[in-house]
């Protein structure tokens, strides 16, 4: 090989090997396995409850959506993401995010990768990438799990919309969708936060522990009255707020209010992190 | 590429952390092509300095450069051609050894995706860990783990190794094998840096050393000048160490401080018996007529001996003694 195309083949290599490889290691670690197999539980919990009782839960008691459940499987899907929405895919994302910087500084790695060099910028980007994918593979798998058990549990048919109107499965499933990159999107704020805590210490139970807590008392100042002033600048402010979805026609307002507060959140904590991380002594 | 003549070079560095100083205006020099050894007790301020030429830790003050360039504005350029073994090895424990390596070696922007296995494999090999590649490093012994700490300094041709501790926690097979490999690398060129509080090891394989303490350099150069700075000395062993003393004064022979003094691991002392070190000077005199001039004072003498300063009194004449770390 010339000395020239081993440069472009390097250069071919740069930034996507480490990417691939946090992923691998993420996607492959039975911690992460365990927080999926979990969360994919809440939507077979809820559909299998729902087909033990003999009566069906009367509409306007439970979670949003539960008592369409009977009548068309193909809600259990969006039924378990409003569920695990306020607590249980924000710990799980606690826990990932948390663990970005933190758990490679516990295990020593970090210092290894930083020699290899990884470089600091790079090395944050990759793991926060890392984080987001997780965001939306646990969605996913939320929807996607409640879905195929609602399909097996229940009838499956044309979905009825919020605005009255009806449309097919095919498009009701693409529609759900739209709603798990909306929660997606709705987390990304989050596992910038996670990452900030992470870039903190080096004891990774920490940071998780500091991200869930900073997502619950977010929460419970979004449901204080008095904060409403607050409200609209909260992370959590539109996390239920998906219901546009569900109309006919379709409207992303909601989507798109949403997605700016999260860049915000994204773009300064990811910038904290930033100026943490580059100037930290790494003495893990 | 530079050609420096030093592959570390620091002027003044110094680290801080709170009130304590780790590192207290180090001036160290490095040649390219040395097997450098880098001494000193527990907490002298060795790995500190290691992780301040490696990007680890900011210095408070002071310069370092690695390869010629300063650093830590030049790390991008200068890491790739260093291998790091850093206060021991650290692994994710629930990849195997060879996954490990493969991630590690991701990190670096510039190595190669296509020759990566090969490069590995290669690595895991030199050190004699082929059979375990496959196995969770959570199953491997201490000793396995230093062994895949030093292939991960293997997986590309370094200009400089830095090797904190290298041996540590292997058998005495594993030190021989890595003293083989240290020498082999240096054969090839490459500069080894090599931190130790282990004296032979420091002896056996290195041709330049530096000592420190309490976060100072206390001494630096070749080795036979760092043993040769100390003279031959005279060493008594005696329950009688005041009358010796004055005795060997007597002589005209300076007495050496007596921190070294104290405690020495010596297998013929008794409990009651004291190790009394005179370094002989440019007194010509005969061991026979001192240990006369000492029985003539009434000293009972217990073991007496001229000897050269091995590279060990040398230490200990530097850092103390002892398992105080000095603070």
């Amino acid at each position: 090989m010339s000395s020239e195309s081993a440069v472009t083949g390097a250069r071919r290599a740069s930034g996507w090997a480490l990417l691939v490889s946090e992923l691998s290691v993420l996607f492959r670690r039975r911690r992460t396995n365990a927080l999926l197999l979990a969360l994919a539980a809440i939507p077979i919990l809820i559909a299998v409850a729902l087909r033990l009782s003999s009566s069906g839960p009367r509409a306007g008691r439970g979670p949003p959506f539960l008592d369409q459940v009977a009548q068309n499987g193909l809600f259990v899907g969006v039924t378990a993401l409003v569920v695990a929405i306020p607590l249980f895919l924000p710990l799980t994302v606690g826990v990932v995010a948390g663990d970005t910087i933190a758990g490679e500084a516990s295990h020593g790695t970090l210092r290894y990768l930083l020699v290899a060099p990884a470089g600091r910028a790079r090395l944050l980007a990759v793991k926060y990438i890392g984080a987001a994918a997780f965001c939306v593979v646990a969605v996913l798998v939320v929807v996607v799990t409640g879905t195929l058990v609602g399909a097996a549990l229940f009838p499956v048919g044309p979905v009825t919309l919020l605005s009255g109107d009806t449309i097919p499965v095919g498009e009701a499933f693409a529609r759900f969708l739209a709603i798990a990159g909306y929660v997606t999107v709705s987390l990304l704020g989050l596992s910038a936060i996670g990452l900030f805590f992470s870039t903190l210490t080096d004891v990774p139970v920490g940071a998780m522990a500091a991200t869930i807590t900073f997502s619950v008392a977010t929460q419970i100042l979004g449901a204080l009255p008095q904060l409403e002033g607050l409200h609209p600048w909260l992370f959590s402010h539109y996390w239920l707020a998906f219901a546009d979805l569900l109309r006919q026609p379709i409207s992303w307002e909601s989507f798109g209010d949403n997605a700016l507060l999260q860049v915000g959140y994204i773009a300064l904590f990811g910038a904290l992190a930033l100026g943490r991380f580059l100037t930290r002594d790494v003495l893990s | 590429m530079t050609t420096a003549e030093f592959a570390i070079e620091t002027a003044g560095l110094t680290k801080r952390f709170g009130a304590q100083t780790a590192v207290d205006g180090i001036d160290l020099a490095v040649p390219r092509g040395s097997v450098f050894g880098f001494l000193g007790p527990n907490g002298s301020g060795k790995t500190t300095s290691i992780r301040m030429m490696l990007g680890l830790v900011a210095p408070s003050n002071g310069t370092v450069s690695v390869l010629g360039r300063e650093v830590p504005r030049h790390l991008p350029d200068v890491l790739p051609r260093v291998g790091a073994l850093v206060e021991g090895p650290a692994f994710y424990p629930f990849l195997s050894g060879a996954a490990n390596l493969h991630r590690l070696d991701t990190a670096d922007r510039h190595a190669s995706s296509s020759t990566r296995r090969a490069r590995v494999s290669a690595a895991l090999d030199r050190v004699g860990l082929s059979h375990a590649a496959g196995k969770k490093v959570h199953a491997y012994s201490l000793g396995m783990k230093q062994r895949l700490g030093i292939a991960n300094t293997l997986l590309a041709p370094r200009e400089l190794l830095v090797l904190d501790e290298p041996t540590n926690g292997l058998d005495p097979q594993g030190t021989r094998e890595v003293r083989g490999l240290i020498r082999s690398l240096a054969d090839s060129g490459s500069t080894v840096f090599v931190s130790s509080h282990l004296l032979t090891e420091i002896d056996q394989i290195c041709t330049h050393a530096a000592v420190m303490s309490a976060g100072r350099l206390v001494a630096q150069g070749t080795l036979d000048e760092l043993r040769g700075a100390g003279d031959a000395y005279v060493r008594v062993l005696t329950p009688d160490p005041y009358a010796a003393r004055q005795t060997l004064r007597a002589l005209g022979l300076g007495l050496e401080h007596p921190a070294s003094e104290r405690r020495t691991d010596d297998p013929a002392r008794v409990a009651d018996t004291e190790l009394v070190l005179a370094p002989l000077g440019s007194i010509d005199l005969e061991p026979e007529t001192i240990v006369a001039a000492l029985i003539a004072g009434g000293v009972r003498v217990r073991g007496f001996s001229v000897e050269r300063a091995s590279l060990e009194d040398r230490f200990v004449a530097l850092t103390g003694e002892g398992f105080d770390v000095v603070q």
